[in-house]
């Protein structure tokens, strides 16, 4: 050893230097790699079980269709994605956990994908104190009333407060003045119960009953008493397991006698089969949707393909088993809001963790959202103050058993004063 | 609507919610009087008739009620093949210890509940009613179907009555639960009197629960509400006596019915639970109960 080392006669410091090239050519490469192609890791909170579980069975088939032409692509920056799905029993606990349990053990670049206000409610202060970005799918009027924090994000779906606002003229021009609102009794509730209300008093019409009935309810004709006879209009959203038979219970209890023209959420019907027997009497009534259920005749270019991509007929349903109805109306959110991701990661050119930051502030500066296979429900615009994505919204009639639309309101229509600039917030 | 109309109502959906309020407390209250089971895992036996229901009426074939007579027969025998299963693993290794049992039988609601999540899904899954008829009253539509629950509660309760007074199956029964150290010396076998409880126990609710299903929807959570009721029933009535579990099921079913529809369900759900904590405060024995 002696002799070898006094035959190469090296200095201690072209020792350490080789020794230190060596170790950096070892390294190197494994650090090219985490630049260049490691997969970028999207955290789900997922309502995969609980009382939103039929929802998170067509989040989750949206998300995985929706990452698969975001990867045929080229990925992110270059990127392959990866979708960490993770449940939350639709339950804001639980979801605050779960949130947690994505960022600090799996490692994930942000979070996306909640639907229901309280797991989203429960969650954003979490997301905001592990500094992620927290971009969610709940309607709910939270995001831009300021409630929440810089981190949360909504790009994939108009909030409640934008859509009520842009359907209230119609139902008081066409349906009737005099409204009982039948509403689940949690916060996406209360914003329905809220908005409407003001929305009528400004056209003219009056809410003359709110029914709150808990979304975890089994039985509901006892309610339904409680809508005073000179209602005109039966305004009806309702969530969770039971909606099928809500809205059962809600024929039976009119029967074929008179009752008031009905507006629904398309949620009191989400995953439910509206050929189902029973549900004969939703015949000439109107509903919601953000996104028809059944393929209307002049359904954008880009319809067809997302269709394709999620294996969902002309009608809304599996393609393999026509019973398995899917929750139409609400799931591109999951889509749009990771072709929002992409765009935000490419704006900001997110490289990992540390550009948290920068991602949400390329994401406020995004505005237009126009039209695509990115964007399959319709354009839109992002309001980078508000955190909040606004877009069309439908009206459809049931008729002859289908859902078909008749009125198509503006972007205009449902757009309000900002309530917050969350840019002024600090991270 | 107007005040009777609006009572008629109430009055219905309050004897529908007896009949199956006092179907599924029976089971309990049986469980209870003759084993002293404080059994936790019963609200998942009415799940689990559910649950089975619609498996059973996805694969018969036929019109509707072929599939719900079906499971009317095939649920029930299941679910108390799988009780009478429970009983032999799980209880009898326990002695059927008070304090034991009751750990024991939260274990097993948890993993009925999680063998459902994983088998049967989230989801919550519609069952076809056997018919469809819709009673039309001047003031509302009402579901021919909840009646015939009503009536078929009354039946299935009268059934057991006979069971447990006029037949020697009851009078042994009966006998285990007065004293179990004389009832053995007897030469009744104890613990085939204990199993067979806690299979009819388990198939009451199973009963219930396919009766039920066709107006609610299967889902593998549905086991929690009727626990909840049919223990406050139980508690109400005396723990043990069929008598007082009927007269409780009716005064908690209706008035529920009644204070729902003109007041508030969540109402409802105060005063019950206020009244069982007068009940065990007052008269801890139950109403009918036996003072031991």
């Amino acid at each position: 050893m002696t002799k070898f080392l006094i035959g190469k006669n090296p200095t201690r410091r072209s020792l350490l230097q080789g020794a230190a090239a060596g170790m950096g050519a070892l390294a190197l490469p494994g650090f090219v790699q985490a630049q260049t192609s490691a997969p970028i890791k999207l955290g789900f909170q997922l309502h995969r079980t609980g009382i939103g579980a039929s929802y998170g069975r067509w989040y989750e088939r949206t998300a995985q269709a929706a990452l698969k032409l975001v990867n045929d692509g080229g990925g992110i920056n270059g990127r392959p994605v990866e979708i960490l799905f993770e449940d939350d029993a639709t339950d804001p606990k639980r979801g605050s956990e779960v949130i947690e349990k994505l960022v600090n053990q799996q490692g994930v670049d942000l979070v996306f994908g909640p639907l229901f206000s309280h797991v989203v409610i429960g969650s954003a202060p979490r997301a905001a104190e592990l500094k992620v970005p927290y971009l969610v799918c709940s309607e709910g009027y939270h995001v831009a009333s300021g409630m929440l924090n810089r981190w949360t994000l909504q790009p994939g779906i108009t909030d409640v407060r934008s859509q009520i606002q842009a359907m209230a003229p119609w139902v008081a021009a066409n349906l009737g003045k005099k409204v009982t609102m039948i509403f689940p009794d949690f916060a996406f509730g209360y914003d329905h119960r809220d908005f409407f209300t003001e929305a009528m008093k400004a056209q003219g019409g009056e809410v003359i009953a709110q029914i709150a009935i808990p979304p975890t309810e089994t039985s509901f004709t006892r309610y339904l008493p409680q809508i005073p006879a000179e209602t005109e209009v039966l305004y009806h959203v309702m969530v969770g397991p039971a909606v099928l038979t809500f809205v059962k219970e809600l024929g039976e209890f009119y029967g074929t006698g008179a009752k008031p023209a009905m507006f629904g959420f398309i949620d009191s019907l989400e995953a439910v089969d509206i050929a189902t027997p029973g549900l004969e009497f939703l015949e000439g009534t109107h509903f919601w949707e953000a996104h028809n259920r059944m393929k209307p005749a002049d359904a954008g270019e880009h319809e067809a393909a997302y269709r394709a991509a999620l294996a969902v007929d002309d009608n809304g349903a599996s393609l393999t088993d026509a019973a398995d109805v899917a929750t139409f109306s609400h799931m591109f959110s999951a889509w749009e809001t990771l072709f929002a991701i992409k765009a935000g990661m490419e704006a900001s050119g997110y490289a990992g963790p540390a550009d948290r930051q920068k991602f949400v502030e390329a994401m406020e500066a995004m505005g237009d959202l126009p039209y695509g296979i990115e964007r399959p429900q319709g354009a839109k615009t992002f309001n980078g103050k508000t955190h909040q994505a606004f877009g069309t919204q439908n009206i459809s009639q049931v008729q002859g058993g289908k859902l078909v639309r008749v009125h198509q309101t503006s972007m205009a229509d449902g757009a309000y004063p900002d309530a917050v600039d969350y840019t002024t917030q600090s991270f | 609507m107007t005040f009777g109309p609006f009572l008629l109502l109430a009055l219905m959906e309050g004897l529908v919610s007896a009949a199956t309020l006092a179907l599924t407390a029976v089971g309990l209250s049986l469980v209870f009087g003759v084993m002293r089971v404080v059994n936790v895992a019963h609200g998942e036996f009415f799940m689990l008739g559910a649950v089975g229901a619609w498996f059973v009426t996805q694969f018969v074939p036929g019109p509707p009620w072929v599939g719900f007579a079906a499971a009317l027969m095939l649920c029930p025998l299941l679910v108390a093949g799988i009780a009478t299963l429970a009983d032999r693993l799980v209880l009898r290794r326990l002695n059927y210890n008070p304090e034991a049992t009751i750990v024991a039988t939260i274990g097993l609601l948890y993993i009925f509940q999680q063998a459902a999540l994983s088998f049967f899904g989230p989801d919550a899954r519609p069952v076809p009613a056997p018919f469809t008829l819709r009673l039309q009253f001047p003031w509302f539509g009402y579901s021919g179907y909840k009646l015939f629950v009503v009536a078929a509660a009354a039946l299935i309760l009268a059934a057991v009555w006979w069971l447990m007074t006029r037949t020697r199956a009851g009078l042994i029964m009966r006998a285990t639960q007065s004293d179990r150290a004389t009832a053995q010396a007897f030469g009744i076998d104890v613990n085939r009197v204990y199993s067979s409880v806690f299979a009819l126990g388990a198939g009451l609710a199973a009963v219930a629960a396919v009766l039920i299903v066709p107006i609610s929807q299967a889902h593998y959570l549905m086991g929690g509400d009727p626990l909840l009721l049919a223990f406050i029933v139980v508690i109400i009535g005396g723990l043990g006596s069929l008598r007082g579990t009927l007269f409780a099921a009716l005064m908690i079913g209706l008035s529920d019915g009644v204070i729902s529809m003109f007041f508030s369900p969540t109402l409802a759900k105060i005063l019950a639970t206020l009244l069982v904590a007068m009940v065990l405060v007052f008269r801890p024995q139950g109403l009918f109960g036996d003072r031991q």
